[in-house]
């Protein structure tokens, strides 16, 4: 396979006792878009934190490797700086940070680790700010207090200013879709539009079907109850908007019953 | 012989030698001192014990059984640019170890009076006599007891119109001493006044200092107070400040602590007539073994009155913080507006806070909240940042900025506000290394 950039291998991941992922594999690599999709609590979120590095998950088998390296051991600004950039399904919320500031910071952060200078104010200023009107976000944004009182729909927006300004290799955008009007939605899918090529990857966690119509996926996997039931193209996100998940999760039931 | 009863001693040695030296002083301040003595020598320092709620969590044993030695006269070489730089622009009004320091003075504005109080008795007795000890009690504290007894010198400040030049009173410690700085604030009706009275250490050592304010705000007087008690990490810092407002004055206070060893901050403001207002932010920043006691009385003695409270801490290592707050709305005080909040962000296992907000309301028609939190920083904010590329100790001091922003963006005098932005992270071991 050329250019592998993400690999899941037999993932089984708990959270206290309870197993959520149950043994995920994956292989994502340069140039693709992968879209993960599946009922609430499947484990679509979990299978995304877990590749950002988030605490608070148990790995209890299996191994995630990045550019051919297991990153189990890194801490998530490691993972950033590797060129990993999770888009939160729920972004939060840092009360007297700003948001300009925080932008800088992390591109600063992210262009000192590749040996590059930080930019300057007004260079980073003239950047961003021009990223943020692709995006349809006022610059007044900018100087408020990260995702504070902003709507759903900023949030997300946010979040896909912080891809395109942060310019990382795999971007897993988790439910960025969710809670935006179709305004909104062509927006942000132009955006990653935008940041799409062939150095870049991206897992594209949704719950609909609906944002594919703009982002076009080369893959589809469906997860149900902590696994991957069934892999496909495009025309799979047809079907399951057609059909739903359950057809699906029946047919995993009878398929685990009879491996059983 | 006891160690307290040595100290006790040595005070009065000490006293004794003061009504001495300054027999010239007025009958009255004389008698003052007397009265005052008297008080202290029956009532000695507050002990940490059951009923005794203003002291429940702060035990000045250690403080009571020390021994400092009292007005070694005046130390020369006291570094301001180094020392407080964030008065560029202002007057300034400075005292080392206890005495007034003409060469560490500046010139004054228009419309101030700033002067030592030892030159004031004499050339505005009236205003001295009307309100020094009006307003801060000694018959019931100790501490403040001593402080009047060894009244002699201090600062008096007098605002007879609207000052526009910042005013900067400064307590300096070279050494190991103990002082009892004293403080009376006078607001002519309607004049406006920002100050900003600080306590800072030359040392690293230990000292004590005993401090008295009193602000007396005449009517529609405006006065911005900024208290810094930044001292050494091994200094004993006791202040008491009294604010008294009369008919739609507007107090404006904010507290800031990062500094001392043992750190007890009394601030009660009176509001005693119709239509007063009274902002009190503070912020208290605390690591090592340091403890740090907030002790806060808004009195609503009278209708319409307004008054806000926010304090905010950060504590870290084995720290300990306490803060009580008090508002009262007395009978009559109807149609009184109060809150008070008071939000910890705790850094460590071992530090610890005891909030205690309360309100008693004996009027009618009275609007009051209060309330009190006290947590980490959010692991969700942490991992959202580190996903960012920030590295967790520049995350947490983004957001530990983040936190003191609500307290401190209100301080409009920029380089005071950037330098106390510096001092807050700097304050805390954990960050020296990151910023
Ligand atoms: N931190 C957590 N603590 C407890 N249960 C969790 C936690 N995170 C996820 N889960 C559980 O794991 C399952 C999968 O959650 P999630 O990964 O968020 O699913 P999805 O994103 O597909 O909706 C759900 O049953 C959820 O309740
Ligand atoms: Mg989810």
């Amino acid at each position: 396979m050329a250019d592998l950039l993400l690999e899941v291998r037999d993932l089984h991941v708990a959270v206290a006792e309870n197993e959520i992922l149950k043994g995920v594999d994956l292989a994502v690599s340069k140039g693709e878009v992968h879209a993960i999709m599946g009922p609430n609590g499947s484990g679509k979120s979990t299978l995304a934190n877990v590749v950002a590095g988030k605490p608070g998950y148990t790995i209890t088998a299996g191994d995630v490797l990045y550019s051919g390296e297991s990153i189990l051991k890194m801490l998530p600004h490691e993972r950033a700086r590797a060129g990993i950039f999770l888009a939160l399904q729920y972004p939060v919320e840092l009360p007297g940070v700003r948001n300009r500031e925080f932008l800088r910071a992390a591109l600063d952060a992210l262009r000192e680790s590749r040996g590059e200078d930080k930019l300057g104010v007004r260079e980073f200023n003239k950047f961003m700010e021009a990223k943020a009107e692709e995006l349809g976000l006022e610059p007044a944004m900018m100087k408020r207090n990260v995702n504070e009182g902003f709507s759903g729909g900023e949030k997300k927006r946010n979040e896909i200013l912080q891809l395109v300004v942060l310019d990382p290799t795999l971007a897993l955008l988790d439910e960025t879709d969710s809670g935006l009007d179709i305004d909104a939605l062509k927006i942000v899918a132009e955006g990653v539009n935008r940041f799409r090529g062939p150095e870049k990857a991206i897992v594209l966690v949704t719950h609909y079907q609906r944002i594919l119509d703009y982002i076009t996926p080369d893959f589809v996997h469906v997860l149900i109850d902590g696994r991957i039931v069934r892999s496909g193209g495009r025309e799979l996100a047809l079907e399951l908007e057609k059909r739903g998940y359950d057809w699906l999760r029946e047919e995993a039931q009878t398929g685990a019953a009879q491996t059983a | 012989m006891t160690q307290a009863v040595a100290t006790h001693e040595q005070y009065e040695a000490d006293f004794r030698k003061l009504q001495e030296a300054r027999s010239a002083d007025p009958d009255w301040l004389k008698e003052l001192r007397n009265t005052a003595f008297a008080h202290f020598q029956e009532i000695g320092f507050p002990v940490a014990r059951k009923g005794n709620e203003q002291w429940k969590y702060t035990d000045v044993r250690k403080l009571a059984a020390e021994t400092f030695p009292y007005d070694t006269g005046a130390a020369a070489g006291v570094d301001a640019a180094q020392l407080f730089p964030f008065d560029d622009g202002m007057a300034r009004v400075a005292f080392v170890n206890g005495r007034f320091s003409q060469e560490l003075s500046t010139p004054l504005p228009d419309g101030l009076v700033a002067m030592s109080l030892a030159q004031a008795y004499a050339e505005h007795g009236e205003d001295v006599q009307r309100h020094l000890a009006r307003h801060a009690a000694y018959a019931d504290e100790g501490f403040t007891a001593l402080n009047t007894a060894f009244l002699a010198d201090g600062a008096f400040v007098l605002a007879e119109g609207v000052v526009q030049t910042p005013l900067h009173v400064v307590y300096v410690t070279t050494e190991r001493v103990v002082t009892h700085p004293r403080t009376l604030i006078v607001g002519r009706p309607t004049s406006e006044l920002s100050i900003v009275e600080s306590y800072v250490s030359a040392t690293g050592g230990a000292h004590f200092t005993n401090a008295v304010t009193e602000v007396a705000l005449e009517e529609g007087a405006q006065v911005t107070h900024r208290h810094l008690l930044v001292e050494s990490r091994e200094a004993y810092h006791i202040a008491n400040t009294r604010v008294h407002q009369s008919r739609d004055s507007v107090y404006r206070s904010l507290v800031y602590e990062a500094g001392g060893g043992l750190v007890r901050n009394d601030l009660t403001v009176l509001l005693d007539a119709e239509g007063a207002e009274a902002y009190l932010k503070g912020l208290y920043v605390t690591c090592g073994k340091q403890h740090v006691d907030n002790n806060i009385n808004i009195d609503h003695a009278k209708p319409h009155g307004y008054s806000r409270l926010y304090y905010k801490g950060i504590l870290d290592e084995q720290s300990r913080a306490v803060f009580g707050g008090l508002v009262m709305v007395r009978p009559g005080a109807d149609k009184t507006d109060a809150h008070q909040e008071d939000k910890n962000l705790i850094l460590s296992r071992e530090a610890e806070i005891d909030s205690k907000p309360a309100l008693e309301i004996y009027a009618d028609d009275v609007k009051a909240g209060h309330g009190a939190t006290a947590g980490a920083i959010a692991d969700e904010a942490l991992f959202y940042m580190q996903s960012r590329g920030i590295d967790p100790e520049r995350a947490m001091l983004f957001l530990v900025r983040g936190f003191v922003s609500e307290i401190l963006d209100s301080v409009t005098i920029e380089p005071l506000r950037n330098w106390l932005e510096e001092r807050t992270t700097q304050a805390l071991p954990r960050f020296r290394e990151v910023a």
